[in-house]
């Protein structure tokens, strides 16, 4: 579904964040990205779909290379979500309008439509009520609960998450992942840089182990967690286990 | 008594005798025309200097014809950093003047003329606002919108402009305030504003008194109302802040 071949990227020549990457992720897959924090983890994530720019290399989508693809981008973006770690609902548009604005606006479904999956995806995670608050009414989890399903609003393709947990209180981070993990249950393509080793075992079909810019290191999540072959996954998992 | 008397003297000269109010009047009119038409003028031109500059700093040369773009951005960019330069470090009085004598030598249109330098003017202060009021917006407000799908443009208009205004609102308010005032100079080219009027009836009754401090006045009101205008608007934006 995704294949990166050969990816490089700088920031202004010097800093080298991500050093020829190559890695293919299918369909259905849940891979989970792990490594220590400058490790380029998240800078691979948002090269993806294209909110950092390669320096080098190529990136596909179902068989389209999406690096040189200019204005056609908005349309492969609308095929996958992406989940951040600060939110990013809009603070000006209450919860309902956050959910239907983006299938409203780019004419993949009516008003009506896009309110009534809007509904439905706010009845799925039982915060119906708050269809009509704003944002900043909202709690962490909640406000990241409806980041996810504004994206899913949109029917992706392939869900990226970039550390979606790392902003919330300790209480909220259970009901965000459960949210995942119900994702992950129904099939859906996802691809997450995270710090929650406990999630990449139990919901990821892959684990990528990365540091300065390279992948490491991967396996099944049982057998990089229990068995660790590099020496940085081995120090970094000693670290944080 | 005596006082009393020359105070109602002096009002009748300076208001009643042949109609002068009508004087005031109509000078008002042309201030707030001259106001109004400036405001909208340098607003759209403070918004699209302020996108531009904007956009030029976050366009990325990426796609077909990705390298050229972004050269004739940089150019554009140059060219709209010169006229805020230019307009900001010059007095308005100045350019008013050379709008008049030197660029529309030919023109007769004294409204039009003011009109444009007072727009043109206010544009590079509002540009700034404006630019200001984007960049204050969370980077990651972009990348959400731009995550979903939407164009730059549709991102823009939707979602970063909206949070812009909002918090750009109290110099926003300023800005217009101060052009409602700068167009007290509008007299210099001849234009029979407030001021103007003012001071074409103070030359007939030598009286300074009730021509200069009615058309303070006047300015004062209209300001206030311009201010309260705005709590109103701040306040009603301010709904989603709430929590």
């Amino acid at each position: 579904m995704i294949e990166i071949k050969n990816l490089n990227k700088t920031f202004d020549g010097k800093l080298f964040v991500l050093n020829g990457i190559t890695e293919t992720i299918e369909k259905g897959e849940k891979t989970v990205i792990i490594g220590p924090s400058g490790s380029g983890k998240s800078t691979l994530l948002r090269c993806i779909n294209l909110l950092e720019t390669p320096t080098s290399g190529q990136i596909f989508f179902e068989g389209k290379d999406i690096v040189s693809t200019g204005k056609g981008i908005n349309k492969i973006r609308q095929q996958m979500g992406m989940v951040f770690q600060h939110f990013n609902l809009f603070p000006h548009f209450t919860i309902l309008q956050n959910i239907s604005f983006a299938p409203i606006k780019l004419g993949l479904q009516t008003k009506a439509e896009a309110q009534e999956n809007a509904m439905r995806l706010l009845k799925r995670i039982g915060l119906t009520e708050k269809a009509n608050s704003y944002p900043n009414m909202l709690s962490g989890g909640q406000k990241q609960r409806i980041a996810i399903i504004r994206s899913l609003a949109m029917n992706p393709k392939v869900m990226l998450f970039d550390e979606p947990t790392s902003a919330l209180d300790p209480e909220m981070v259970g009901e965000v992942l459960n949210l995942m993990r119900e994702l992950a249950n129904e099939g859906m393509t996802m691809v997450v840089v995270t710090h929650e080793m406990n999630f990449a075992r139990e919901v990821g079909t892959r684990v990528l182990f990365m540091d300065e810019g390279r992948i490491v290191e991967q396996n099944t999540p049982h057998e990089l967690f229990s068995n660790p072959q590099n020496t940085r996954t081995k120090d970094f998992l000693s670290k944080i286990l | 008594m005596h006082f009393f008397d020359s105070l109602v003297n002096n009002f009748t000269k300076t208001f009643i005798t042949e109609s002068r109010y009508k004087l005031f009047l109509s000078g008002l009119e042309y201030t707030i025309i001259i106001a109004i038409c400036s405001i909208i003028i340098g607003f759209l031109i403070g918004l699209f200097v302020a996108i531009m500059k904007v956009y030029y700093f976050q366009h990325k040369p990426t796609g077909k014809h990705g390298k050229l773009i972004h050269f004739l951005l940089g150019i554009l960019n140059k060219i709209l950093t010169i006229y805020t330069t230019v307009i900001r470090g010059t007095p308005t009085v100045v350019q008013l003047l050379i709008t008049y004598y030197i660029i529309f030598a030919s023109s007769s249109n004294d409204l039009l003329i003011a009109i444009f330098a007072f727009g043109v003017n206010s544009g590079a202060y509002m540009s700034e606002i404006f630019r200001a009021g984007i960049l204050a917006v969370d980077k990651g407000q972009t990348e959400a919108g731009r995550s979903l799908g939407l164009s730059h443009f549709s991102t823009m208009l939707n979602i970063i402009l909206p949070q812009a205004f909002k918090n750009i609102l109290p110099a926003l308010g300023n800005e217009i305030i101060t052009i409602l005032k700068e167009t007290s100079v509008a007299g210099y080219v001849a234009l029979a504003d407030l001021t103007k009027a003012g001071s074409y009836v103070r030359s007939r009754t030598y009286e300074p008194y009730f021509s200069l401090l009615s058309i303070a006045g006047v300015y004062l009101i209209i300001v206030m109302g311009i201010a309260a205008v705005f709590e109103k608007i701040e306040r009603r934006l301010a709904k989603s802040d709430r929590n």
